[in-house]
């Protein structure tokens, strides 16, 4: 009998002094798959730089800070991470730190009890909403609770054009739809492609349809649609869609759009090489163009403005459409200590001054407050200053489509976005498509 | 003494007196694997075409919700149809030529040796890898055709529909093609000499022996060949998943990446696996009707062999 009490006496105290030794162990070692204990929380991060440097330096020098509240981090590619998350959040296996862009699959993860909800703890941290882009909360929040915290960098659609190209025929970028209608045969006289487009990605084809539906029908346009209003074949949505149509038979678009992709970046290519004189795109090209267009963009060939108007159209032009920033959430299936640590970091390891200055040195406009300060100075001070002020002077700054439907609907709306550029179906066909699929 | 017979693990009796009986459990792992990762995955995608779920909630139960939704889509026939179009188009393109080929570098000269090297190549390389280059290649602003100034060669080749399934097809068989030209080498090389040496002493040609020996020789290489192109085609994914992602339009969404983006893109696991059973389904037929076509004569084709 005693010597069964010593035992399990014994087994007690080595059961009590494990996590102490496991803590022990993984503070006094590298960071080291292996190494990782139990208590330490795990965060997925993209690769891509510039910013893949800014993501993992982040984490870099919380731990270097943070011996006790260690993350340890995997890097996956963009699409690879996007089917990844969703087996290992579906298998349970989620890391502590769950990295997204807000939107419609939040909201899946939040209604399937995937997240936690942070309603209590910004309120909680007044401080750290504070700091931050009020308008960036929206798209992590999901019925009225905060999901997420918004991170990273607000990512507002311009319109790209090469200077060169424009002197050249002699116009000005369009300030409204006519005027962009009225390139078109210009530029195709001259042997110029109006404009390029990377159609095989389709979410490309799709930030056309974004301000379109935005300019004409307003943003209540499509919030209709997000809440569930069978909208899409509303006069002013067909009106745009038939816009869309009427540009691509104009030749409005490069040949050969529907065969090239953004991710190799050939779209960006045709608009510094000078084979088209315009791009709708994320401002995240401008870095890359400035990297990969030679003198392109540090020569001052490279101008932007915001998205046409549309007469009689109900948006207000200086409107807005983009991504208003990324988003990390907080799995319900990590451990206690886990969840500590994230919300730690959250709290005084993420989004701090010194982030928001290596986003800036990218040239993207970080999600934090005040940021305009910093500017001053820098190379690429007029391009961060037009972008900051494109997203705080915005009356309304929506969402990508793809990212705030469901990833069921953004599917079928991919699909019938390629079809329209296509011309294999028209404007009333993608509007009852649409329709169709809504809930779905 | 040792004999060798008693070194042997009992159980095991070596000799003509081994029973297929008393070694029956010398399947066992191979049953156990099979049932491991084919039976019991099969039979799971069997029940969760019966669910709806979306790859991260709660399973439901759908009834036959996903069997009505698949059966009744348009874009179901017509990936059927893509995937048969690809199965015809990819044996016309590659049978042929591997045969002439495999025919070709089963002599023995030294240089047929080099070329056979520099023919193999292509299936060194991964299929991704591969769309990949050929997607550079045929960009129709910065790829083979602008940059040598050859008009023909400036097409939107992954931009419309039918050229989309061409270029497809080539590719396909420009990869694979090496591959059926080893099994027809080693086939062709199996055909005893004697064999042309009593044609030639009849007095036949080149091209009457090819005919009359070779072919019909190459019988059941052709059938292995033929049944490696068929199944290939009917699950062949990558490659389109790189190069076309299934567009323009559809025009490249075989069956197997519709399962593909339909369950992992479009979380629809449900609708998914109904798919995925059909192309179960439509595989077994497949194999059913090559098997019949080919296992008339099961004996050696080599008489007195």
């Amino acid at each position: 009998m005693d010597h069964n009490r010593a035992s399990r006496r014994t087994f007690l105290t080595l059961a009590a002094a494990t996590p102490l030794v496991a803590t022990a162990l993984a503070s006094c070692g590298d960071s080291g798959p292996g190494q990782a204990g139990g208590d330490e929380a795990t965060d997925w991060i993209l690769t891509g730089q510039p910013a893949e440097g800014v993501r993992s330096g982040t984490v870099q020098k919380w731990n270097e800070t943070h011996d006790d509240q260690r993350i340890t981090t995997s890097s996956f590619q963009n699409d690879a991470y996007k089917a990844k998350i969703k087996t290992a959040i579906g298998a349970g296996q989620a890391p502590t730190i769950i990295f997204g862009w807000g939107g419609g699959t939040l909201r899946d993860y939040a209604q399937s009890g995937h997240v936690d909800d942070l309603t209590a703890w910004f309120a909680q941290n007044p401080g750290v909403k504070n700091r931050l882009l009020d308008a960036a909360f929206a798209a992590g929040t999901v019925e009225g609770k905060i999901y997420a915290i918004p991170t990273e960098t607000v990512q507002p659609l311009v319109l790209f054009y090469n200077k060169k190209l424009f002197k050249q025929v002699d116009v000005e970028p369009p300030t409204t739809w006519d005027e962009l209608m009225a390139l078109v045969p210009k530029f195709n006289a001259a042997g110029i492609a109006p404009f390029s487009l990377g159609g095989q990605s389709r979410w490309t084809s799709m930030m056309w349809l974004e301000l379109l539906f935005d300019r004409i029908g307003g943003p209540e346009l499509f919030e209709s649609i997000y809440d569930g209003t069978p909208n899409w074949t509303d006069p002013a949505a067909i009106d745009a869609l038939t816009k869309v149509q009427d540009l691509i038979k104009a030749g409005g678009f490069v040949k050969g759009f529907a065969s090239i992709t953004a991710d190799s970046n050939a779209d960006q290519a045709l608009l510094y090489s000078g084979k088209a004189a315009m791009m709708l795109h994320g401002p995240w090209t401008y870095g890359s163009m400035k990297s990969d267009g030679g003198d392109f963009v540090s020569g001052g060939n490279l101008g932007y403005v915001n998205f046409p108007a549309v007469a009689g159209g109900k948006g207000d032009p200086a409107n807005s459409f983009g991504n208003p920033a990324q988003y990390l959430s907080v799995s319900s299936t990590a451990s206690q200590a886990q969840k500590d640590i994230a919300l730690a970091f959250f709290k005084d390891g993420l989004n701090t001054d010194e982030e928001a200055h290596e986003w800036v040195a990218t040239g993207a406009i970080p999600v934090v407050k005040g940021v305009d300060a910093t500017f001053a100075g820098l190379e690429d001070e007029q391009w961060l200053k037009f972008t900051y002020d494109l997203v705080t002077n915005a009356p309304s700054f929506g969402q990508s489509w793809d990212q705030a439907l469901s990833p069921t609907e953004a599917e079928t709306l991919l699909d019938t976005i390629e079809k329209l550029f296509g011309l294999a179906i028209t404007p009333q066909q993608f509007a009852e498509t649409m329709n169709g699929a809504i809930g779905s | 003494m040792r004999t060798a017979p008693g070194a042997l693990p009992t159980g095991i009796s070596p000799g003509p007196r081994t029973s297929t009986g008393r070694l029956g459990w010398l399947v066992l792992p191979a049953l156990l694997i099979f049932t491991t990762f084919a039976v019991v995955p099969l039979i799971g995608v069997f029940v969760l075409s019966f669910t709806s779920w979306d790859g991260i909630g709660a399973i439901h139960f759908a009834g036959l919700g996903s069997w009505k939704a698949v059966l009744t889509d348009p874009g179901l026939p017509h990936a059927l149809w893509t995937t048969f179009l690809i199965i015809v188009l990819s044996w016309l393109a590659q049978t042929p030529l591997a045969i002439l080929l495999g025919v070709f570098i089963a002599g023995g000269q030294k240089y047929r040796a080099l070329l056979a090297v520099l023919f193999f190549l292509p299936l060194l390389l991964s299929a991704a890898a591969v769309s990949i280059a050929y997607k550079a290649l045929l960009d129709p602003n910065f790829g083979l055709g602008p940059g040598l100034g050859l008009g023909f060669l400036t097409q939107d080749w992954l931009g419309r529909g039918t050229l989309a399934v061409g270029v497809v097809i080539f590719i396909i068989a420009w990869q694979w093609i090496p591959f059926h030209s080893l099994i027809f080498q080693g086939a062709t090389r199996q055909i005893p000499v004697s064999m042309y040496e009593a044609a030639q002493l009849d007095g036949a040609g080149r091209v009457r022996q090819f005919f009359s020996i070779t072919l019909p020789q190459l019988k059941n290489a052709l059938i292995t060949s033929s049944t490696l192109v068929i199944v290939g085609s009917l699950t062949s994914f990558d490659l389109i998943f790189v190069l076309t992602g299934g567009g323009p339009n559809d025009a490249t969404r075989v069956l197997a990446l519709d399962m593909y983006l339909t369950g992992f893109r479009a979380n629809q696991m449900g609708l998914a696996s109904a798919i995925a059973v059909i192309l179960v389904v439509v595989g077994l037929i497949l194999a059913q009707l090559l098997q019949r076509l080919g296992g008339k004569e099961r004996n050696s084709q080599l008489e007195g062999a």
